[in-house]
């Protein structure tokens, strides 16, 4: 039945499109026959594997609309996918518009992750390369069709430059406004009649294309989740248990029902929630809650004792995640032997925007407002908490402000959350959820704390022959239910070292906590890296041989790697002396990681003074991402993940105190600030190969980079993050 | 009732004396670019100027702001907040964008007493602002930009 519906939807929009004066352009995704847009009818034969994807939409206002798939969340997906769609379209700049796409999997599901939608894994413009190219293509070859029938000549005589439709013989020109109603009723072309440009032929992609969300960020105009407003809306502030695992036992509400402004208190599945009239009505409510709290199935240990935990298990073997040669026998040959442990803590995300949601509900309906990362799922789970369809909860994406990972939950917390409260007082009025920075910073979903012990062997011509890696920490898979025995991004950057080493093992632990744990910029990169790469200075320091040297020496069979790894040695000068600087000591370090399909090198220097505080100076960094799509946005992902991946190594740390977080805000949980900033400097490695992330993959060099380099500088390893700098005196 | 002066318009709320100006701003005069993130003075990004000087609106209560000038990143139309924007906007600083209002509510304090601050002058008056984003490089060279552009 799913198929009659298809049909009936693309044609209920496309009447509603018709109306408004606009061209819609439904896309077949794959090898079917095309939906004609003048009609909505689809070829009878092929109706069953049809799916129609929209993303264009042209107005007789000229204004191009490109429907974004994907969550803007500060990476660069509405720019990005506006270039892909401009470029096939040949538009012009000025007349694109983006708007976010509505949760509907069957159009707008991300390609690499099957029925689903969601934005997440730097994935953005790997799926949607040809996708949005194929959109923009379209619609330019009904507009060419459309012209063609207007002025009577061959339609391929007609050009398209910069949004402008002409043929020179004719000396006829039009704008996409004016032909888009006769390119509506143009047939959709078949996929295989549709040309994709050649490279040398673009004018947006690798180009200068600015940033769609410029404007609304620099004049407070940008819709977040926390701007929207509703007739009769409520503000709510929740009370949550203390401790995970920790539920309400009783409470009173009569102080907080005593403070003017606050309208009701309502019992949620995970404590408390106080609804008023205003934010600061409904946090004066929440704190003046008296609720006692059934702790006695609560987690109740302290940092110190899961980390001895976790040294204890990384005694014994775990489960096997690599192996290649027989590491055991080779070690055991080693005329030298290397061997390090390194701890990493829990970290929170901590976007500027704490997490938030609004939700209105009225009959079966659910309407959500939300910064929206995981569209399929969140309907899914909410569907299920309301006894709806999935497809009756209709979600509106907004920026988000930041999110790095946290507003794609597997479990829907924060948005399930939301929608319990508004539920709880029987959807009588729309509900705004706030979390304040305290809720956000202690409610969990961390990246995960992990411990790790490293071994290697060298012969006696110093060559490395055997590497032994033991991995332990908490699986962020199995909160989606996965079952299996390694969950990869336990181990992603570490199984799949780059570096031909013909002995190695790699193994895993995953204890069971109850602290929740997800995936935080770059996953399982971010700690990986992290061990790895130093630990690989530290066998290139035993073995006497240059850093770069010894990484070049040992990935000639990896070519992408190679170049990365080239170009860093000589942007950052590796080959001459660092500069020295009066009262400090100077280092440089290098760390190379591959994540998300992408290629990452870094060069850090660092100024270390006496007392061991110190300051990372410059980062000279490398990324192969594949096409550059947009490289001002590619270079301000890779400043921003330096810049993310350096406040995490300095600061970043959540620890616990008999089960109770001991951090609350930036206060303790300091995060990077402008003087701390490294001046970065980007080079983008050329290549042809499809695009890849670029979200993610800045982050994890930089931690084992400035842990190299202060070696380089003090002869001391670190290797617990956040660095202790009085390690460094 | 409390009478101040927002963005150059007169108005007067009714709410508790106790409310910082964040809450006034963003939840009854609908003045939604300024933001909350940290509601203790430890982000900046609900920096507003009170009569001409950047303050923190998520702990100034509303009280403090009787009888005197606000203006938020929706009133930004002097000479100084225009070169400003315009640099951000040509540097390509805004990521996510959520801290942007208050970044740039503080480089628009900052240039409006010093026409040309150095690299030190630049950390510190912006260093209540924090990017989780880490757009600092970028807002480091806007502000230089716009200093340029007044100059
Ligand atoms: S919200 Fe005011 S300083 Fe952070
Ligand atoms: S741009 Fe995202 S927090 Fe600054």
């Amino acid at each position: 039945m799913s198929e009659i519906k298809i049909v009936n939807e693309s044609r209920r929009r496309f009447l509603q499109a018709g109306a408004g004066l606009t061209l819609a352009i439904y896309l077949p995704t794959s090898h079917a026959a095309p939906v004609a847009a003048a009609t909505g009818k689809i070829a009878p034969a092929a109706a069953a594997s049809f799916e129609p994807n929209a993303f264009v939409r042209i107005g007789e206002d000229n204004t191009v609309t490109v429907i974004a798939k994907h969550l803007e969340m500060g990476q660069g997906t509405y720019t990005g996918l506006a270039t892909l769609v401009a470029e096939e379209l040949d538009a012009a700049w000025s007349q694109i518009k983006v708007e976010g796409a509505p949760a509907d999997a069957k159009r707008y599901n991300n390609l690499l992750w099957g029925q689903t939608q969601g934005t997440g894994g730097s994935t953005a413009m790997a799926n949607s390369y040809e996708q949005m190219r194929r959109a923009g293509a379209t619609a330019r070859y009904m507009l060419i069709a459309a012209a063609a029938e207007a002025w009577s000549v061959p339609a391929k005589e007609i050009t398209i430059k910069n949004g402008s439709v002409s043929h020179a013989a004719s000396k006829h020109q039009a704008s996409f406004g004016e032909l888009a109603a006769k390119a509506a009723a143009q047939p959709v072309p078949e996929p295989e009649d549709i040309k994709l440009k050649d490279a040398k032929d673009f004018v947006y992609i690798g180009k200068q294309a600015p940033r769609q969300d410029s404007k609304p960020k620099i004049n407070g105009s940008a819709q977040y989740t926390s701007d929207v407003t509703l007739p009769g809306m409520l503000i709510a502030v929740v009370a949550r248990a203390p401790r995970f695992g920790a539920s309400v036992k009783s409470f009173d509400a009569s102080k907080a029902k005593a403070i003017p402004g606050v309208v009701d208190v309502v019992a949620i599945p995970h404590g408390v929630a106080v609804l008023a009239k205003d934010f600061w009505a409904a946090k004066k409510g929440r704190d003046a809650l008296m609720i006692t709290w059934d702790e006695s199935k609560a987690f109740n240990l302290s940092s110190s004792e899961l980390l001895d935990r976790y040294k204890n298990l990384a005694r014994s073997p775990g489960t096997l995640a690599h192996q290649s040669g027989d590491a055991e026998k080779a070690m055991g040959r080693a005329t030298k032997r290397l061997e390090a442990a390194f701890e990493l803590p829990y970290l929170a995300h901590a976007a500027m925007e704490p997490l938030n949601c609004v939700v209105k509900l009225s009959g079966k309906q659910c309407e959500i407002w939300n910064g929206e990362q995981s569209q399929t799922n969140d309907q899914n789970n909410v569907a299920k908490f309301l006894g709806i369809q999935p497809e009756d909860v209709k979600i509106n994406m907004l920026y988000a402000g930041g999110s790095f990972g946290r507003r794609s939950n597997p479990g829907s917390d924060y948005v399930l959350e939301a929608v319990q409260i508004a539920k709880a007082i029987n959807g009588r009025a729309p509900v705004k959820m706030l979390w304040t920075r305290e809720d956000d910073m202690r409610a969990g979903q961390y990246r995960p704390l992990f411990y790790h012990t490293l071994r290697a062997g060298l012969d006696a011509q110093g060559n490395l022959v055997a590497w032994q890696h033991r991995l332990v920490g908490q699986s962020i898979l199995a909160a989606t239910g996965f079952k299996g025995a390694i969950d990869f991004t336990s181990v992603e950057g570490a199984a799949n070292l780059p570096y031909a080493i013909p002995n190695m093992l790699v193994d895993l632990h995953t204890p069971k906590y109850p602290v929740p744990v997800q995936w935080w910029r770059s996953v399982g990169s971010s700690h990986t890296a992290f061990s790895t790469e130093v630990f690989f200075d530290e066998v290139a320091h035993a073995a006497g041989k240059d850093a770069v040297a010894l990484r070049r020496a040992l990935l000639q069979k990896q070519p992408r790697h190679l170049a990365v790894l080239e170009l860093a040695a000589q942007k950052s000068d590796w080959a001459k002396p660092l500069a020295a600087k009066p009262g400090v000591r100077r280092g440089r370090g290098i760390a190379l990681h591959k994540s998300f399909n992408s290629v990452v090198a870094q060069v850090a220097e660092v100024s270390v003074k006496p007392d061991g505080s110190f300051k990372v100076d410059r980062v000279v960094c490398v990324v192969d991402c594949g096409v550059a799509i947009n490289p001002s946005i590619i270079k301000a992902q890779m400043e921003g993940g330096i810049g993310f991946g350096l406040s995490a190594a300095l600061s970043g740390a959540i620890t616990f105190k008999e089960g109770y977080v001991e951090q609350s805000n930036f206060s303790d949980y300091p995060v990077l600030r402008m003087s701390e900033m490294p001046h970065v400097e980007v080079h983008i490695a050329p290549s042809t190969a499809n695009p890849s992330g670029v979200g993610e993959p800045g982050v994890p060099p930089i931690a084992p980079a400035v842990a190299n380099a202060l070696f380089a500088a003090t002869g001391k390893r670190l290797r617990q993050l956040p660095f202790q700098t009085k390690d460094l005196v | 009732m409390i009478a101040l002066t927002v963005n150059g318009k007169k108005v007067q709320v009714d709410v508790a004396p106790d409310t910082p100006i964040l809450w006034v701003l963003r939840d009854h005069l609908g003045l939604t670019g300024t933001k909350y993130s940290c509601g203790i003075a430890q982000c900046g990004s609900c920096t507003v100027h009170l009569d001409g000087e950047p303050i923190r609106a998520c702990v100034t209560p509303i009280s403090v702001a009787q009888g005197k000038k606000i203006s938020t990143i929706e009133g930004l139309n002097t000479k100084v907040g225009r070169a400003v924007q315009s640099a951000w906007e040509k540097l390509e600083v805004v990521q996510c964008g959520y801290c942007q209002s208050g970044q740039i509510m503080s480089a628009v304090a900052l240039l409006a007493k010093n026409k040309k601050p150095s690299d030190a002058d630049i950390d510190s008056a912006m260093h209540g602002n924090l990017c989780r984003c880490a757009t600092y490089q970028r807002i480091r060279a806007a502000i230089h930009e716009a200093a340029k552009h007044l100059a």
